[in-house]
């Protein structure tokens, strides 16, 4: 299972990469992916939006079920991936380069787990 | 695939030969004439009878083979049930007769009621709703209007356990409350803690299915309903398992104030396509004035159609599925209050025959006896041989075996789920389960085998993502 060594992880299975300027990408990990299957339809919060750590951000429906994804940190939505909408295999074929939303004024999560830390858990 | 009946169709082919009439023709006005004919296939007999046949051998019902399937009790329909419907005064009557000139059909609506009124321990049933959901949707809309109704608008909030069906968590937001996912303890059971702190004045009722989606029978379901009742709350039963439990322990005992029953599951009536189902909502003396209209009521020594008092209206074009409603009386009359007993009792000790021969070949998450129902993990199997619980499942269709539920409930992982039911010989127990330790075995020694499955049926693998992805709804 690939793990990106330059971002931070939730115990949700949710990646984050700090931007410079107080923004940050977010997306889903390589493991959460292999784990939903083949992703069919996903649905995204609006532009605009303000979301706290663990905030509901959208919903992924691949041919097994529909789930939840959460926000790894607190920030204001200012972009969503739309191209992802039209084309959701992508976040099965490249979850690290796949994300979801962009945020900004974001206020950074200690609690995330490291690349090492995150590779740990999933092994558990 | 296929070709499409349409495209059997020949120019003045047909099944019947119609003599000639030899009665002076109706003038029909010229309106209501059409101007083209109806596009129907022209088709022989024999063309006809074979098309469909063939059709019926692609596909897999409870009539071929053991379909034990989560959740969703794939009982054996009895026959003598279709007998029952087929009759002449039940098929030839009208929904718009006066009451007075159908009293029998009236009567099983409301013996009927009475039957699941008695196993459900409930004060009303209205026999409406169409299948399962549309029963909890028909619960959600009496418990919004009871709390409307008492000066309660702002108890907005449904509390669903992480292990409930998804059909729970849609009913609430069709109903406009906002879902309040709990989790579930190590043992598969609703966390009290969790439930304590997840109550308040905005609780508008917990949606329990009980046993439960793993299988398991919620001991605690007396302190849950304290729980639930103390902060105001009401409580919802999710009737897809009532199968575990006919004739041991009543909903209404538990502390439900609502619920739902599925006739095409407990009931023994068809259901998986050949449907339609049906979804009786039943409640307590407080909730019965919001039941669906119309209801059956005795009435001067024979039937009638009535509407409870604060009643949430019409959720169904007239009465609900009746023909439904005649199979699951035939099937409640047929077997009697002990045989319903029996029934849950042989579903019960089936799955645990199953599950008891299971452990070892593969991981049960939850300890101890199961209900009628239980869960299989393949999280390890799949992390050792790269074989998933759909390649298992795809692998028993090759050995006769319908796939059990997969990938549900969503707290286990590559979980599959298995339902036996009441209905099984020891004989066919035994099969599935040689079958599912022979696949086992097949995961660790020759894993593409189990990729590639099943290779016995007339259409493999279909490429799931691309359906739902591109679906082709229109050819």
């Amino acid at each position: 299972m690939n793990v990106q060594k330059d971002l931070f992880y939730a115990q949700s299975h949710e990646w984050v990469k700090y931007l410079d300027g107080g923004r940050a990408l977010v997306g889903i990990s390589d493991h959460a992916q292999s784990e939903m299957g083949d992703v069919a339809f996903i649905n995204l919060c609006d532009e605009g939006d303000a979301l706290n750590a663990g905030d509901c951000l959208g919903d992924i429906e691949s041919i097994k079920a529909v789930s939840d994804v959460y926000s790894p940190v607190a920030g204001t939505v200012a972009r969503v991936n739309d191209e992802l909408l039209d084309d959701p295999a992508r976040l099965n074929a490249d979850p690290y380069g796949a994300w979801l939303i962009e945020l900004e004024d974001v206020t950074e999560n200690a609690e995330l787990m490291d690349a090492d830390a995150y590779e740990n858990y999933i092994s558990e | 695939m296929s070709e499409l009946i349409f495209s059997k169709s020949r120019p003045g082919r047909r099944c019947t030969v119609i003599p000639k009439c030899d009665v002076p023709k109706a003038d029909i006005p010229h309106e209501l004439l059409r101007e083209t004919a109806p596009g129907l296939p022209e088709i022989a007999e024999v063309d006809l009878v074979r098309h469909y046949t063939n059709l019926s051998r692609r596909a897999f019902g409870v009539d071929n083979g053991f379909y034990p399937l989560g959740s969703c009790t794939m009982k054996y329909n009895p026959k003598v049930n279709e007998e029952a419907a087929a009759l002449r005064s039940f098929t030839g009557i009208h929904p718009l007769q006066p009451p007075e000139s159908v009293q029998g059909a009236l009567q099983v609506m409301g013996v009927l009621s009475d039957c699941l009124r008695e196993i459900t321990g409930m004060n009303a049933i209205s026999l409406q709703p169409a299948a399962g959901a549309h029963g909890e949707f028909a619960a959600l809309v009496m418990i919004k209007a009871y709390l409307l109704d008492h000066g309660q608008p702002d108890r907005t909030k449904l509390i669903v356990p992480d292990s409930a069906h998804g059909t729970n968590p849609a009913s609430a937001a069709m109903c406009g409350f906002e879902v309040v996912n709990i989790p579930s303890t190590a043992d598969g059971l609703v966390d009290l803690d969790a439930l304590k702190s997840a109550v308040g004045d905005d609780t508008a009722a917990l949606m329990l299915t009980n046993p439960n989606t793993v299988g398991k029978f919620d001991t605690n379901i007396g302190e849950i309903a304290d729980i639930v009742h103390g902060a105001g709350g009401l409580l919802y039963y999710d009737g897809a398992n009532l199968n575990a439990i006919m004739g041991i322990a009543r909903p209404g005992d538990m502390g439900f104030d609502a619920i739902h029953l599925n006739l095409h599951k407990t009931f023994s009536t068809p259901h998986g396509g050949g449907g339609p189902g049906s979804g009786p909502v039943g409640c307590n003396a407080k909730l019965a004035p919001y039941l669906p209209s119309p209801a059956v009521t005795v009435k001067d020594g024979g039937y009638a159609f009535t509407s409870p008092e604060k009643s949430v209206g019409m959720l169904k074009s007239f009465y609900g599925n009746f023909l439904v409603c005649v199979k699951a009386l035939a099937y409640i009359l047929t077997l009697g209050a002990d045989g319903l007993r029996e029934a849950s009792e042989n579903a019960v000790l089936n799955a645990n025959y199953m599950q008891e021969n299971l452990r070892g070949a593969y991981d049960v998450p939850f300890p101890g006896h199961c209900m009628h129902e239980f869960v299989l993990s393949l999280e390890l199997l799949k992390k050792e041989t790269g074989v998933t619980a759909a390649d298992i499942a795809k692998g028993l269709i090759d050995r006769g075996v319908h796939p059990p539920t997969m990938y549900f409930p969503l707290i286990v992982h590559e979980a599959l789920m298995l339902e036996p039911t009441e209905t099984e010989s020891r004989e066919t127990l035994d099969h599935a389960i040689a079958a599912l330790k022979e696949l086992r075995q097949m995961a660790a020694e020759s894993p593409q085998a189990l990729h590639d499955a099943p290779v016995t049926t007339p259409v493999g693998r279909p490429d799931e993502t691309a359906a739902v992805r591109n679906p082709v709804l229109r050819a």
